[in-house]
């Protein structure tokens, strides 16, 4: 049977590589808007619990913003799984040395590690923050009361070291993949790429000490 | 000033295809740093030859690296570790005294090893026959010349045919992909009036078979760039992508 034209370009090795790209880009956006929401911890207990009683206020608009995630992470992991399985699969007799020319970073070359770890990560972290009973305690009950563990501190703050190693490849390939690169603006987005991804490590990475010494 | 340097090698030795490889040690002693790698192979060839014994199978014609028929992983790098040459263009200059050199065949799925150091890249000419072309006669020169091409895209297009098609980018490649190579087919021609007319058709048709062959797929690691002996960017493999994504969405080739 003959496939669906779209079908077969979201197969394609290019296809995969936009999947990924697009879903990816999306968590970026997705992370941005969760490290501002997150920074409202700063501002004390009342503060943080006022921008989540609004954030849960928009109702149904976060069930299908949920559901979008849930569907990007299928698409995301389930893609790079394939990816790593085909691309371990193109080379099955291994070089004996093994030496990079100098274009592979610590983030391209641990990529499939860094996605691993963060997909199990982020299962704990719902189970931390997401899938517990919020009728008794509130939730920046929760939050402090978690990161008065020092386990989970260390924990949360090697966590985010991740996230920005996996960032730090995945933000400028987005633009490689898109096809949108340009001579001008390339090593602007790498550099951005770079910026955003420390801003994500130490935005999200600081949360924790600062939770766990003054909160 | 001339320099002798003795070496060891460890050489991918395997008989057939389908038979199993393994690496053997050989001396060479008393190698001039004036003369290339391959030179240093001929050394090496010469004296099993005097000792009867099989000689170590290697690639190469041209010896001037223009050719793309010579390479092999030196050391863990495609071509060695001097960045923009072949294999060929490498000299012993470049290493020290009582060095250790391992020397294995390009490695891919689709390269299958037909003897020692010897790998079949007939794939990479698969690649070519499926759309690696234009399907109109281009006259002689003075015809090229007839339609006006803006002096930056006629460089760009020369950058990315200055591919010589040795499988380096596969070889350094961590998912044995084939991008490079297809992205510097795909620029070359796309950017070009005459290769412009059938730009969609070749792109699918050439992303496909790429597939089909077994090539791993494009993870921007930039391997293939720094690896490259001509060098060619992954700029475009960007324009791969971008001509995919044209002729998916706003085309109607298939």
């Amino acid at each position: 049977m003959k496939k669906n034209w779209f079908v077969e370009i979201l197969l394609s090795s290019i296809g995969k590589k936009l999947l990924m790209a697009i879903t990816g880009f999306s968590f970026c956006l997705f992370l941005t808007a969760h490290l501002i929401g997150n920074l409202t911890l700063y501002g004390g207990k009342f503060f943080f619990l006022s921008y989540v009683t609004r954030l849960h206020s928009l109702g149904i608009i976060i069930n299908i913003a949920e559901i979008c995630l849930l569907f990007m992470a299928i698409v995301h992991i389930g893609m790079g799984c394939l990816l790593f399985y085909e691309n371990t699969k193109a080379r099955p007799i291994k070089y004996a040395i093994k030496v990079s020319g100098g274009g592979r970073t610590i983030g391209s070359s641990t990529m499939p590690y860094t996605g691993l770890f963060l997909f199990l990560f982020i299962i704990m972290h719902l189970f931390n923050f997401h899938f517990v009973d919020k009728g008794e305690k509130t939730i920046y009950k929760i939050v402090t009361d978690i990161l008065s563990n020092p386990f989970y501190v260390a924990f949360y703050i090697f966590a985010m070291g991740v996230v920005a190693i996996h960032v730090s490849h995945g933000f400028w390939s987005v633009f490689q993949t898109l096809g949108l690169n340009h001579p001008k603006y390339m090593p602007l987005i790498k550099n951005i790429g770079i910026a955003f991804s420390i801003i994500i490590g130490i935005g999200f990475g600081f949360i924790p000490i600062y939770i766990s010494l003054f909160a | 000033m001339i320099k002798n340097i003795n070496l060891t090698l460890k050489i991918w030795r395997q008989d057939a295809p389908d038979k199993e490889g393994r690496f053997e040690t050989y001396e060479a002693n008393e190698i001039s740093t004036d003369i290339s790698f391959l030179e240093m192979l001929d050394i090496v060839n010469e004296k099993l030859i005097i000792e009867g014994k099989d000689i170590i199978a290697f690639d190469n014609d041209c010896r001037e690296g223009i050719c793309g028929m010579c390479g092999a992983v030196i050391n863990g790098r495609p071509h060695g570790p001097q960045r923009g040459t072949t294999l060929c263009q490498l000299h012993m200059r470049h290493f020290s005294d009582n060095e250790v050199i391992i020397i294995e065949p390009f490695r891919a799925a689709p390269f299958k090893v037909i003897k020692d150091l010897v790998v079949d890249r007939g794939s990479l000419d698969e690649l070519i026959k499926t759309y690696g072309y234009i399907s109109v006669n281009t006259g002689g020169a003075p015809d090229g010349n007839a339609i006006p091409i803006p002096e930056e895209i006629a460089e760009k297009a020369m950058d990315a045919a200055s591919c010589i098609g040795c499988g380096a980018c596969v070889a350094s490649c961590p998912n044995a992909s084939a991008m490079l190579f297809v992205g510097a087919k795909v620029s070359h021609l796309s950017l070009l009036p005459q290769g412009k007319i059938e730009a969609a058709r070749r792109v699918l048709a050439m992303v496909k078979k790429a597939d089909n062959i077994g090539f791993g797929n494009c993870t921007n690691e930039k391997e293939c760039e720094v690896t490259c002996p001509k060098q060619v960017s992954i700029e475009n493999i960007a324009r791969l992508n971008r001509e995919f994504i044209k002729a998916c969405f706003c085309s109607t080739a298939k």
